[in-house]
């Protein structure tokens, strides 16, 4: 029920609703909940209605943070700011 | 898919595995709770417990929306089906539950009853246009997460002026949740418990800033984490190092979703349908002060609870399920005589092992052989 996953805006359409592409699968969905949608948007999509959005520099900068935490010396552990 | 296999790596995940060992003090435990049923649901699938040293120990908390709903609301949601005539509108997560007298909203269904599965509220909402002449009902359930498409459909109801359609509301709130788990014990410091993965969807709602009184409160970390396997793994090695460093914050993990403010719109819509109930019964947890909502009085008319007299009975779990003190924490799946025998996802005695998020059900997909619970 909380597993809700990132998709795509492929389409904005009347009414507050988006159509969203995730892995080739297409679903109309609401955008009541979320402002200023644009096609190629990524939204977190719950029980047919978009939460949020996702921020592409903020994933980014975390995928970076998990590589460098990743490859930390481990016998000189860095505490993490 | 992006932003969901990045999130996924394997070798990746091995690397923080081996950040997390180091960083560890051998010399005590962790015991961390995830509250939510979505990340105990990814810990069990990717088989993350593996991942982490003997002394880093992960215990399921009462985050699983089907799991914390008691008998006593299924049955609610049954007498309305059977004895009133409706259409009842449900998330599939429900259907299975055990409810009183060997009945389930699929077993009514099966008996006649008009109960319908939907994937979203604005389906049940769709039904009732579509039925003019039949009384719709939405039983909804779930965190804040799935509140907001509620108050979304309740107010579009009255934009509508849909005569026919109503919500029998048991939507429920974390940071209570949160608390009562903290005060379940006289001396709330004794709680064994000393930090928090907070959940990723409930809190690109409500906001990061929503953990801050209870941290100061009970001086315990929360680290808000994303449901991938690798935001989990991160977010445990900066529990780790908050423990370590003596620190009690909030931190967030899951910053491609989550701000400190959350989603202002969505609080707002929730804010104009819902208020507080001064107390409400959860399985496991028994009765927490000001933890659910209800509908305010200017939507009476499409507040199920008002509309048809619907009481509520509270009503004991199974004898020999332990779903209540797993979802405490206080016990794990495989302490419970019935786990995996009497009891599995085919035949739930316990709401534990209906939904793929409870402790139960996660444990017994795909952690029953490794040993532990």
């Amino acid at each position: 029920m909380c597993l809700a996953i990132p998709a795509r805006v492929a389409e904005l359409l009347d009414g507050d609703q988006a159509r969203i592409e995730l892995g080739g699968v297409h679903k109309v969905i609401s955008i009541a909940l979320v402002d200023e949608v644009a096609v190629g948007d990524y939204l977190i999509v719950h029980v047919g209605f978009a939460i949020g959005k996702l921020d592409p520099t903020e994933a980014e900068q975390t995928l970076a943070l998990f590589a460098q935490m990743a490859q930390l010396d481990p016998a000189n552990p860095v505490p993490y700011q | 898919m992006k932003y969901i296999a990045e999130f996924r790596d394997g070798e990746l995940a091995r690397g923080l595995a081996k950040t997390i060992a180091a960083t560890v003090n051998p010399t005590r435990e962790y015991r961390l709770m995830e509250f939510c049923g979505g990340h105990t649901h990814a810990i069990s699938r990717y088989g993350l417990q593996d991942l982490l040293p003997a002394n880093v120990r992960l215990i399921h908390g009462p985050g699983c929306p089907v799991c914390v709903l008691p008998i006593g609301r299924i049955d609610s949601a049954i007498a309305l089906a059977t004895q009133h005539d409706v259409i009842l509108c449900t998330y599939a997560d429900t259907l299975r539950v055990p409810a009183s007298g060997g009945l389930s909203l699929l077993k009514a269904k099966a008996q006649g009853a008009d109960i319908r599965m939907v994937y979203s509220s604005a389906d049940a909402l769709r039904i009732a246009q579509d039925n003019p002449s039949r009384a719709v009902v939405f039983f909804a359930i779930g965190f804040e997460t799935t509140t907001p498409p509620t108050a979304a459909i309740i107010l579009q109801a009255q934009r509508l002026q849909l005569a026919n359609f109503s919500v029998l509301c048991n939507h429920v709130l974390t940071p209570a949740a949160m608390v009562h788990i903290m005060e379940s014990q006289q001396d709330p410091a004794a709680v064994a418990i000393d930090g928090f993965v907070g959940p990723a969807h409930v809190s690109t709602v409500i906001g990061s800033g929503q953990y801050e009184g209870f941290v100061a409160r009970y001086q315990r970390p929360v680290v808000i984490a994303g449901f991938e396997p690798l935001d989990v793994m991160q977010a445990i090695l900066m529990l780790i190092q908050q423990i370590n460093t003596g620190r009690a914050e909030v931190e967030n993990e899951f910053t491609r979703a989550v701000r400190r403010d959350g989603n202002r719109k969505a609080q707002g819509l929730c804010e104009q349908v819902f208020e507080l109930r001064d107390r409400f019964d959860w399985r496991g947890l028994g009765e927490v002060p000001l933890s659910a909502l209800k509908i305010r009085p200017e939507f009476a008319q499409f507040d199920a609870e008002l509309r048809y007299q619907v009481g509520y009975a509270q009503v004991p779990d199974h004898k020999a399920c332990e779903c209540a003190a797993i979802l405490r924490g206080h016990k794990r799946p495989a302490d419970c005589k019935v786990f995996g025998t009497v009891c599995t996802p085919d035949h739930p005695l316990g709401a534990c092992m209906v939904s793929s998020e409870g402790a139960c059900a996660a444990h017994y997909t795909y952690g029953r052989f490794r040993g532990g619970g």
